[in-house]
């Protein structure tokens, strides 16, 4: 049972992830320089000495190193990410709240960039050199140049400020709309700018990843042979180039997703996007490390998960691998 | 010579070059050109390009044009510190694993990986937080999160060279191992490194500011991310605030991307026309 061993295998690179993952968490904290006490109260107005000792209890920070870890640990993987110091509310509730938000943001950009960006580089790489090959690969190669944030700025002054096509900023308008499919309207309308922007650069990426991996490919024997073969031009190109250029692109497409939530927090702060990025944002304004701590715990939980995921899609895609491990 | 040719063969190269040599220059000789402190007051706040002032001023008054001429002094040398440390980092890391293999070599590899399984970003916004933010923590985090490729590099270069002959032949000849990476090995795995190393210092200068801007970078020191941030609240009444600097980020970041890609074709004449993208 092959399949097995790779499932449990999988299990036990996972957890020995999240597990670092934790203990790092747990260290960070501590790298601040003076009393993590203080740090976790925050700076403003929090600081007094009778809530500074609830809170080395609450924390256990008057316990050894060593005792404070396995507890923490222990939280963590009951989910029990603490409190934040400003709300007064459990850490986790708050991200989960936000999470289906930047679900959307990064799962709406992912799928848009991963549609488009391997389309063009793969047309241009049938006709390499030609004047639509040139064009994208300089457009391509300016937005790898260009800041996210930056992007999503201009997109606003032109879409919103200038033309008055889509709202700036958001997920809602200001005044709810009536009926399911009229609100569904109204929240397409405002992801529409932020996910392109996040897109955009991924977009760069996969034209120029997709074009090199095909041309790279298309030097290979058996391409030749299909050729030889007299098969259609576009028939070598999709089923033959395009099926084994694809798998550096699920390779890097799988490393990318859990990333994408770094992205997140640039383009929900510029969209005001009320997700996990816009709530790392304001924890990072409020020195609300207890949050933000959960904040990065959570999104690299997704990328130990897209990870596995990838994996699993590359098996799929390239039996070669399976037989390898 | 020969190097020299094969870089100019790449017309965009030779464009990134000119650029970027016009952005140094103007870096290293900011205080000459707008001799005045980009952090003071210099007119009415607000004032569109133009008139007085070419670029326009924030909305404090200061003069945007010395913004960015200053900004870059930043923004390269932030770029330039931040990859020399993770080159640092990530070869010394790759040639012992490279080199020694076995359990120290495994050892490596998990700890590179997890490194790199981290969500690079949100880890540099959370050490520059808690580091308090200024220029050191920008740099350290910077370099925390970037050096697991260089190391992934290092790594594949030391382990194909370890088993060449020249390196047996010195290993036999009782050299030293650490004289045997540093001035055999190295020399030899040295040019792929460079052109990866020079993409480095692209991406660097995007996460301070994609940092800055968040309002984590250094508060007394003028950056491009951190005018474009600073300005997020009139941006719309005030294009100019949030155009320029990101004009000059953008075209900073092309500019060593395109020589990265000329030191590849020139470099690695064998991988020419391949696309370096780090993960």
């Amino acid at each position: 049972m092959p399949q097995l061993g790779f499932v449990l295998q999988w299990v036990v690179k996972a957890l020995a992830v999240v597990l670092a993952i934790t203990i790092l968490n747990f260290f960070l904290i501590r790298l601040a320089p003076g009393d993590p006490a203080v740090v976790m109260a925050g700076e403003a107005g929090a600081a007094d000495q009778q809530f500074l000792d609830q809170v080395r209890r609450d924390f256990g920070l008057d316990q050894p190193l060593a005792v404070q870890l396995a507890t923490y640990v222990k939280n963590v993987l009951t989910l029990d990410l603490g409190q934040s110091f400003r709300t007064g509310r459990p850490v986790a509730d708050m991200i989960f709240e936000r999470l289906p938000a930047t679900l959307l943001l990064t799962g709406t950009a992912y799928v848009f960039a991963l549609i488009v960006g391997p389309l063009l580089g793969a047309i241009a790489a049938m006709r390499p050199r030609s004047v639509f090959d040139s064009l994208l690969m300089v457009v391509a190669l300016v937005f790898y140049a260009t800041p996210i944030f930056w992007v999503g700025l201009l997109l606003i002054l032109v879409f919103s400020v200038q033309l008055g096509w889509l709202p700036p900023f958001g997920m809602q308008s200001m005044i709810p709309v009536k009926g399911a499919l009229a609100g569904t309207l109204d929240v397409i309308r405002h992801l529409i700018l932020p996910a392109v922007t996040l897109g955009l650069f991924y977009i760069a990426v996969y034209v120029r990843l997709t074009r090199a991996s095909m041309l790279e490919t298309a030097t290979l024997d058996y391409v030749k042979t299909a050729r030889a073969k007299g098969l259609p031009e576009w028939r070598v190109a999709t089923a033959h180039i395009l099926r084994t250029a694809l798998i550096p692109i699920i390779t890097f497409a799988g490393l990318q997703a859990g990333h994408l939530v770094g992205g997140a927090i640039v383009v929900e702060t510029v969209f005001a996007w009320p997700g996990i990025g816009r709530l790392a944002f304001d924890a990072l304004f409020q020195r609300d490390y207890n949050l933000l701590l959960g904040v990065f715990l959570i999104s690299a939980l997704m990328v130990v998960f897209f990870n596995m995921v990838t994996d699993i899609v590359l098996r799929i895609a390239d039996p070669r691998i399976a037989g390898r491990a | 010579m020969e190097f020299l040719k094969r870089f100019a063969e790449n017309r965009g190269a030779v464009v990134g070059a000119i650029a970027l040599a016009l952005i140094v220059v103007m870096a290293i000789t900011a205080p000459l050109i707008v001799p005045i402190d980009p952090m003071s007051t210099r007119g009415r706040p607000l004032l569109p390009p133009g008139g007085e002032f070419a670029f326009g001023t924030d909305m404090l008054g200061r003069d945007v044009l010395a913004g960015i001429v200053h900004g870059a002094r930043i923004s390269l040398m932030i770029g330039l510190i931040s990859t020399v440390i993770a080159a640092a980092i990530g070869v010394s890391v790759g040639a012992i694993a490279g080199f020694f293999g076995g359990w120290i070599d495994d050892l490596l590899v998990r700890i590179t990986e997890f490194f790199q399984t981290i969500p690079s970003f949100i880890f540099a916004i959370l050490l520059v937080a808690i580091m308090t933010p200024g220029l050191a923590s920008i740099v350290t985090a910077i370099a925390v999160v970037t050096w697991p490729p260089i190391a992934r590099l290092a790594r594949s270069e030391f382990m194909g060279l370890r088993r060449r002959e020249f390196v047996e032949a010195a290993v036999l000849s009782g050299v030293s191992r650490f004289r045997i990476i540093v001035s055999e090995v190295l020399p030899n795995a040295v040019s792929p490194l460079i052109v990866m190393g020079s993409l480095m210092i692209a991406t660097a200068i995007l996460t301070e500011s994609a940092l800055s801007f968040l309002g984590l970078g250094d508060p007394n020191r003028i950056s491009w991310g951190y005018m474009i941030g600073a300005a997020r609240t009139v941006f719309r009444q005030a294009w100019w605030l949030s155009v320029f600097p990101g004009l000059a980020i953008a075209v900073t970041v092309l500019a060593i991307n395109l020589v990265g890609e000329g030191l590849n074709d020139a470099l690695n004449p064998h991988l020419k026309g391949r696309v370096r993208i780090q993960t």
